[in-house]
Formats: structure tokens, C-alpha cells, sequence
């Protein structure tokens, strides 16, 4: 590996490794007219005063390349078999160091959890345990399986495969693009080879889950809230690579939730939602109860609380056709 | 004693993370301790007192920040050794983005937020590149596609380090991140004859000695010209 550096042209390494390129921009090295030099015959050519300049670190560069170029080697291998079937976690202790109530859960790929507790009753902590694949080394004790495993430790360090991606209420688009352009650079980022045609199946997908239509040319900081919600959870399901998605609340306006929960689980994800919202908590197939930093219940949404469901779902579509009433300027007589 | 440097731009959640990582260092019984390092103006070291951890606060004033902190970098060492410190945090804001305080055989950590726009970590230079650890923070206001992207970009320029995401104001990621600052083993007594990972640049010119009058007159030393492509008009 290391010979790389010596033994093949700028150019013959950029056809080898397409990446590099991502490299090469990101660290300002500007290799145009050195196509036909090795990568060590191009660090050499800065002269002292350019390194001190600008700051280089030719070493740290050097090798970064080494580093970044096996990194994406492994990270586009196991794009093929990322598959996770199934997430366990062992029962560790709540704040009071006592056990908590329940052996093991596991979730299985496609299923929907919901998690209820009072606020500061420990769900970030739960899902921080999840994220570090935790294995009785954080203040909870908790274990976490993967495929019924201990996973693999670059869960925690990687920077390109989290384990979990997050959607909350309070996030926001912060980066002045149009939502075309901000698809291409996500999708760029993960290596993904049918740019356009993912593109287009995010934004169908997102207009599929909010209540007012939205194209490629809008602005991702001038959407509305639904609009926003809808294409970061259709960008979520399409290409984040992080197998579970944790949802801090969705709310209620200007997006289909159900569609929005269907549409995780068809991309093959293990969803959690952490929610105080009857409906979403309903819509799992089990709920986990938290108490006092622990696993104090976890209770299996029952027939007769999905006919519950059915009912606050009636009850909730009055309402959500009220307001697309009252958008259009219609008067309201009766319920 | 085992010796941290963070660094990172300012307002980019340092001393949030700090302190949550203190909180759990606490839980485990060991006394850490903070030095801050800053320009014109602090006031974390309040913040510092406030969670009853020992604080000492160094402003540059005129002198350049990271210039200051290695001339005391041996004197705040010491000072933690005498309060029986088993941790010593060193906090820098990266003013200038040029340079970073990471000394080479003591751990460093960097960082950053993702509202600070995605070709932040191009324009960083060795405050980033050169960290042992990226911590990456408010990642709970923006998409989960921004931080991906962002998290790709940082890799790509420090693919070495190891990628924190620390939400600071829940604390969630910063248990994991003091596991991976102590290690019982080590103890640090002294940091002389230790160096710097990279060079501070050598720039002296006639403004380093205040002046402030403007034009070529009054230019001297290391003076370098803005190249606008018409010199020879």
C-alpha cells in the first residue's frame, strides 16, 4: 500500500481510487500539471516557504492519503454486506444502581419501538449507550448486540458509519443550498453511484409525506416546517447509511407520520421514537417505559390499543382536514 | 498527572464539552482540573468555578494566543501538579485558524460545530488536522444529512483522528469521550524539551511592534503583498 505514493501517477492513482479527488480539494492540494507525478514527487515540490506558508504538514498529509484511501476501500466494501438484522440490549442498572426490569429486548430490523419516560428520565442516555454500542463500559452497564454479537468497534470511531442517524423537531437546514444541490452533495458523500436517480426518488418520496408540494429548485432553508421534516426523513431513509433511526417527536403538522414511519421501515431500518405523542407511541409495536435512568417496562402495543390508535387517527385526520380548510379560507360550521 | 489540550474556534462548544466530560470523570472519583487560554476576554472560568473545578485563566492581550500558551505551557503544568490534578485540561480558542498548541506526545483534542459551515474544515489548518480526537458539536439542530456530510469532510482532512458527536447541552457522547481521554498509566511531570506538532509562523513585521499607520512607508519585516493580478499595468 504504502508504494502507492511512489509507484503510480497522480493519474494513474485517480482512476484507481476515483476518491481521492475528495482528498486532494478538501486539503487544497492542487495537483493540476502534476498528472504524470507520483504523489511523493508532488509533496516534494513545495518549497520550504510554501510549507511554512500555508501551513502544510507533508508527513501528516502522506500519510492521512494512506489512511483515507483504506478507509474508503473498507467503507465501500461494506456497503454490500452492512446488512443488521437485529439489535439487542442487555439489561445493565438505573440510577439507583439497581437491575433493570427485563433480561434482554431485541428489535429486529423493520420493527418500530417507541420509547416514553418523563423528561431527563434517561432516554438520551439509552440512545447514547446504543450509539457507542456500549458493553457495560458506560454509567448504565448496558450491553449492546448486533445480529445477536458483540459489533464491531468502528461502530464507535468511524466517522462514516454511525450506527445511528437522528431526526429531531428542533433540527433545522442550515446550509444556503437548493434542495438538488443538496442531495447531489450528500449522495456525493456517500459514494453513491445512481446519483440522479436517488436524488429523484428522495424528493417523490419527501413529497409523498408532506401536505404541500415542494421541487428541486426550492431553497432547503426557505421550506416550511413539514416540507423540511418530510425530505430530512426521506433523505434519512434513502441514503443516510446508519441502520437505526432514532426520532425525537414528529410533529403533527403538515406531515403523514404513518407514511413517514412506513417509509423507514421499508428502507430496512430499525426506527426508535422517543415521543409523549399517544398516536407515535401507539404506532410502534412495543413501547420501552424508562424510570430513573432504567428499562423499567417494555410493553407490547396490544389489539385493543391499536383500536385505540384507529380512533385518535380518526380523531387526528378531522383535524388535520381543519386546517387544510381553513388554508384554503373555508368557513368551519361543524366537526 | 495526564495533560489534554482542547482547541477549537470560538463559540464551537468547548468549554459545553468540557465540562460535561468533567461530570464524568467526577463520577469515577478523579480530580481533573482547567487552564484557559484566551485573547482579550473570558469568562468561562466562572463557569469553571461554578462546577467546583479547580480554573486558572491566562489572556493573551496583545500577544498572539497560541504564542502565549506554549511560552506557559510548562508553568500551568506545574501548577497542576501541585494541586494534585489526575487530569489537566488545556483550553484554547483557534483565533486565526492558522496554528494549533497540540504538543506531540500529549493528547489533543479539536473542536468544532456543524454550523460552522461545511468548508470550515478546509479553511482549518492544523488545529484540525492534526488532532488525536474531532469532537463535533450541535448536531442535534441541524439534518442528520448536514452532519453526515460535515463528518465526511472532516475525515477527509484528518482521517487519522478519531469522530466524536457531543451534544453539549445533554451531554450525550461526552462519557464516551472521557474514556478516551485518561489513561492511569500515564503520568506527566513536565512538558520541557517536548515540542510542538507544527511550527507557529515566524511573522514579524512592523505592526507585531504596533504600528498603525498605513502604507509602504511604513512597512517592514515580514511583509507580504496581495497578489490582485495587475502589477505590471
Amino acid at each position: 500500500m504504502n508504494n502507492i505514493l511512489n509507484a503510480l501517477t497522480l493519474k494513474e492513482l485517480q482512476q484507481k481510487y476515483p476518491f481521492v479527488i475528495n482528498y486532494f480539494e478538501e486539503n487544497r492540494l492542487d495537483v493540476e500539471g502534476f498528472e504524470n507525478s507520483t504523489f511523493d514527487e508532488y509533496l516534494n515540490h513545495f518549497s520550504e516557504e510554501e510549507i511554512e506558508e500555508w501551513g502544510i504538514d507533508i508527513k501528516g498529509i502522506r500519510e492521512g492519503l494512506l489512511e483515507y484511501i483504506s478507509q474508503m476501500i473498507e467503507f465501500l466494501g461494506l456497503e454490500e454486506d452492512r446488512g443488521i438484522e437485529s439489535l439487542t440490549i442487555v439489561a445493565g442498572t438505573d440510577k439507583s444502581g439497581k437491575k433493570e426490569n427485563f433480561e434482554e429486548f431485541t428489535i429486529r430490523k423493520s420493527e418500530i419501538v417507541s420509547i416514553v419516560g418523563p423528561t431527563g428520565s434517561g432516554k438520551s442516555r439509552l440512545l447514547a449507550d446504543i450509539e457507542w454500542a456500549a458493553q457495560g463500559d458506560t454509567p448504565t452497564k448496558r450491553r449492546i448486540l448486533i445480529n445477536g454479537e458483540v459489533p464491531d468497534m468502528k461502530w464507535r470511531f468511524s466517522s462514516n458509519n454511525k450506527l445511528v442517524a437522528q431526526l429531531s423537531q428542533n433540527m433545522n437546514f442550515v446550509m444556503d443550498l437548493t434542495v438538488y444541490e443538496f442531495l447531489k452533495l450528500h449522495a456525493q458523500s456517500r459514494m453513491v453511484e445512481r446519483e440522479e436517480e436517488v436524488i429523484k426518488e428522495i424528493i417523490e418520496a419527501a413529497n409523498n409525506l408532506s401536505g404541500e408540494k415542494f421541487d428541486l429548485n426550492s431553497q432547503i432553508t426557505s421550506l416550511s416546517g413539514g416540507q423540511s421534516r418530510a425530505l430530512m426523513i426521506a433523505d434519512t431513509a434513502i441514503l443516510s447509511s446508519s441502520p437505526i433511526v432514532l426520532i425525537d417527536e414528529i410533529e403533527n403538522a403538515g406531515i403523514d407520520r404513518k407514511k413517514a414511519l412506513n417509509l423507514l421501515v421499508s428502507s430496512d431500518k430499525i426506527v426508535l421514537i422517543a415521543t409523549h405523542d399517544p398516536i407515535l407511541a401507539l404506532m410502534a409495536d412495543k413501547r420501552i417505559v424508562i424510570k430513573n435512568g432504567g428499562i423499567d417496562k417494555i410493553i407490547e402495543t396490544s389489539k385493543e390499543e391499536k383500536k385505540v390508535l384507529e380512533e385518535l387517527e380518526r380523531m387526528d385526520s378531522i383535524i388535520q382536514k381543519m386546517r387544510n380548510d381553513l388554508r384554503i379560507g373555508l368557513i368551519i360550521d361543524s366537526i | 498527572m495526564n495533560l489534554v489540550t482542547v482547541s477549537g474556534p470560538p463559540s464551537s462548544g468547548k468549554t459545553s464539552v468540557i465540562l460535561k466530560v468533567i461530570e464524568a470523570f467526577k463520577d469515577r472519583g478523579l480530580s481533573v482540573g482547567v487552564v484557559k487560554f484566551d485573547c482579550l476576554y473570558t469568562d468561562d472560568d466562572l463557569l469553571y468555578e461554578k462546577a467546583g473545578i479547580p480554573v486558572k485563566k491566562g489572556l493573551s492581550g496583545s500577544l498572539c494566543p497560541d504564542h502565549y500558551f506554549v511560552s506557559n505551557i510548562e508553568e500551568v503544568v506545574k501548577w497542576g501538579r501541585k494541586k494534585n490534578l489526575d487530569l489537566l485540561i488545556t483550553e484554547s480558542a483557534g483565533l486565526c485558524n492558522r496554528c494549533s498548541p497540540y504538543i506531540r506526545s500529549i493528547k489533543s483534542v479539536c473542536v468544532i460545530d456543524n454550523l460552522s459551515g461545511i468548508n470550515t474544515p478546509k479553511k482549518i489548518g492544523p488545529m484540525l488536522k492534526a488532532a488525536d480526537i474531532v469532537v463535533i458539536t450541535k448536531g442535534d439542530i441541524v439534518s442528520q444529512a448536514e452532519r453526515e456530510v460535515f463528518a465526511s469532510r472532516v475525515n477527509s482532512v484528518n482521517p487519522k483522528a478519531i469522530t466524536l458527536h457531543i451534544n453539549g447541552l445533554t451531554g450525550q457522547g461526552a462519557f464516551e469521550l472521557s474514556t478516551l481521554l485518561y489513561n492511569e498509566e500515564e503520568d506527566i511531570e513536565t512538558v520541557q524539551g517536548e515540542s510542538l506538532r507544527f511550527p507557529m509562523p515566524s511573522a514579524l513585521c512592523s505592526y507585531c511592534l504596533g504600528e498603525t499607520r498605513i502604507g509602504e512607508d511604513y512597512q517592514m519585516g515580514n511583509v507580504r503583498k496581495i497578489k490582485l493580478g495587475d502589477e505590471y499595468e
